[in-house]
């Protein structure tokens, strides 16, 4: 298990360096580039000048010395300035990170307090009217352009019906708790409604998936009641698998958190991201991408890792089948 | 002894044809049917839009800023947009673009990840190692803050030609291509598992015996044994294609202007919520609609090239 992991690790460290160059290639293939930006807000600039800026910043330089003269600086902790916020990129970072985790951990915990009771429902009910309801929702969530779901919930609750703000983390001078609260509520739904949808629909398969095993049978013959077999046999085996397939959707939540935040001009991660490369901040695009693309790499290990943790029947060679 | 007594009506019921038995399962599924008949009605509607348009006398892109925001007449059935424009003949028109880029860029990444899933599953060993850590790789990435990067590239910095790059189409073709470059695991995954299992059969043994090279086999003997989950994930995947068309499209990436899409007509939307709040529904709604469709489809084939239900 502890080879495994470790090996796991050293993977997932390749795939990081590997995406850090190629984020690194593809940011600069994007319009402009500094020197474009300087000569933009100072006509005087000659092209000679721009020449000689490039030279002095090393942007003639092919791609491979650029990168790893950025690599060497970020490994020494100097990840460079933002353009738009004019501070350094890590100090940028914390508070839009920190808004980042208050939504996403607020619609994760929400939408699987309740798709994991409702997949058992609807899977313990199969083929009846109430899983047809329940399944119907779910396509439905699944289906729903989430921008477009921002737009009708801030038309329904912020124009239509004005009880919620449609925008921001706080009102101008306000920030007590309450308020913080109203200003997450539409963002957190969003989220929700986006994600609860496949969530349901893989407890619900699974659950379906464990109440065919012979495990399950045997227990109803043992005279077990339907709730202690669903309960103690059932919901733990089921959860076995959703546990993984949750987690690998971290980016999946992630890419929805991006546009729920763009859209209630929340300012997290994701529109961080969405800024920066709108707003040609190259140092903070490059860092809040590899920043997301470690966070997913980290989701989809801790997956693996739970994987095989939650089900002793599995061994990843080196510390051989033995049953725990 | 009832069930002998049965069976001779059975036998005259049941289809003689894989595609009857796959007909007689698919409409046992009305949800998959009730789509199938939606998408096929909207698909008429987008080949035939410029004739309609025609026919109702509209033309999506006449700005006639005199009568912005106008509500349902008789001239604009569902009114017009904040520069005027026929709402109808704009969705007509943006329909026939995310259709067509959902299904083009649904089948290019089911061809990558059949090209990609084949060799890797039948060769197995080292190749099929690197190919299964790349597809992985690609899975691991987050998809949304990938494609904005990958949508925002300068393509003249790519060394494309000035034509190229020019051409009024470009965003159509770029959204194709960047959402197939990503889009491909799916397939890979499903088509390399397959034909794991497939290569150990004993028919595939016999063609190896017979002096089958590796081509040939993959592409007579596994190939048409994998068409159906190909099929399927394809159809899923068109819902989702058309919502990350529809989300770059609506962020200001994806179909460029004066190109209508259901994505790049809501681009305006949020800021028209205090006066016109409708222009933001129909283009949603139409996405939602033919997602959703795609999806019960999906799900409907799914059940119904399932080898392993049991016929009732």
């Amino acid at each position: 298990m502890t080879r495994y992991i470790a090996g796991r690790l050293v993977e997932s460290v390749v795939v990081l360096i590997v995406m850090s160059f190629v984020i690194y290639a593809l940011i600069g293939l994007m319009p402009g580039d500094p020197i474009d930006l300087m000569i933009q807000s100072d006509p005087r600039l000659t092209p000679a000048d721009a020449a000689r800026l490039r030279a002095v910043y090393g942007l003639d330089k092919p791609l491979a010395e650029r990168y790893l003269a950025w690599a060497a600086a970020a490994l020494a902790g100097d990840f460079g300035n933002s353009r738009l916020y004019a501070r350094p990129v890590l100090d940028v970072m914390p508070g839009f990170l920190l808004n980042t985790v208050n939504l996403m951990g607020l619609s994760f915990v929400i939408s699987v307090a309740i798709a994991i009771p409702l997949g058992i429902y609807a899977a313990l009910r199969q083929q009846r009217a109430a899983d047809y309801v329940v399944n119907l929702a779910c396509f439905a969530g699944i289906s729903v352009p989430i921008f477009w779901l921002a737009l009708m919930l801030i038309i329904l609750f912020a124009v239509l019906i004005p009880i919620l703000p449609a925008s921001g983390v706080s009102s101008v001078g306000g920030g007590g708790f309450l308020d913080l609260a109203r200003h997450l509520v539409l963002p957190v739904a969003t989220l929700t409604i986006f994600s609860i949808g496949s969530y349901t629909r893989f407890m619900r398969a699974a659950t379906i998936e464990v109440m065919r095993q012979d495990y399950i049978r045997t227990a109803f013959a043992k005279g077990a009641s339907r709730g202690r077999v669903v309960m103690r046999h059932a919901f733990r085996n089921a959860l076995v698998s959703v546990v993984t397939i949750v987690a690998l959707s971290f980016g999946t939540l992630f890419s929805g958190a991006l546009i729920t935040e763009t859209m209630f001009a929340y300012p997290g991660m994701g529109k961080l991201i969405f800024d920066s490369v709108m707003g040609n901040d190259f140092n903070m695009a490059l860092v809040a991408l590899l920043f997301a693309t470690l966070v997913t790499l980290l989701a989809n290990l801790g997956a693996d890792i739970a994987y095989a943790w939650l089900d002793p029947r599995i061994s990843y060679g080196g510390g051989g089948g033995r049953p725990r | 002894m009832s069930g002998l007594a049965q069976s001779p009506a059975r036998a005259a019921r049941a289809p003689r044809t894989v595609w009857g038995l796959l007909l007689r399962r698919m409409l046992g599924h009305r949800l998959a049917i009730g789509s199938l008949a939606f998408l096929l009605i909207l698909s008429v509607l987008a080949i035939l839009t410029p004739v309609i348009e025609g026919a109702l006398g509209l033309d999506a892109n006449s700005v006639a800023l005199t009568m912005r925001f106008e509500g349902p007449s008789a001239a604009h059935l569902l009114g017009t947009d904040e520069l005027g424009r026929d709402l109808l003949a704009r969705l007509l028109y943006g329909g026939q673009v995310s259709l067509f880029v959902g299904i083009a860029a649904a089948l290019a990444s089911a061809v990558i990840g059949t090209l990609i899933g084949l060799p890797a599953g039948y060769y197995g060993g080292k190749f099929d190692a690197v190919l299964m850590r790349l597809t992985d790789g690609v899975i691991a990435l987050p998809l949304l803050p990938l494609l904005i990067v990958l949508a925002a590239l300068d393509l003249n910095k790519l060394g494309l030609p000035e034509a190229v790059v020019n051409d009024p189409n470009m965003s159509l073709y770029r959204i194709i291509v960047i959402i197939a470059l990503v889009g491909w695991t799916t397939v890979a995954r499903l088509v390399r598992g397959a034909t794991l299992s497939l290569r150990e059969r004993e028919y595939v043994l016999a063609a190896t015996a017979a002096g089958a090279g590796g081509l040939r086999i993959m592409a007579v003997h596994i190939l048409p044994n994998v068409v159906s989950p190909i099929i399927v994930a394809t159809t899923l995947s068109v819902g989702n294609v058309i919502l990350l068309e529809s989300v770059l499209s609506f962020l200001g990436l994806g179909i460029q202007p004066p190109i209508a899409s259901w994505g790049n007509m809501l681009t305006g939307a949020q800021e028209l919520i205090w006066n016109a709040p409708e222009l933001a529904f129909y283009p949603g709604l139409l996405i939602f609609l033919t997602v959703i469709a795609f999806n019960f489809l999906g799900d409907g084939l799914q059940d119904a090239l399932d080898p392993r239900a049991i016929e009732k």
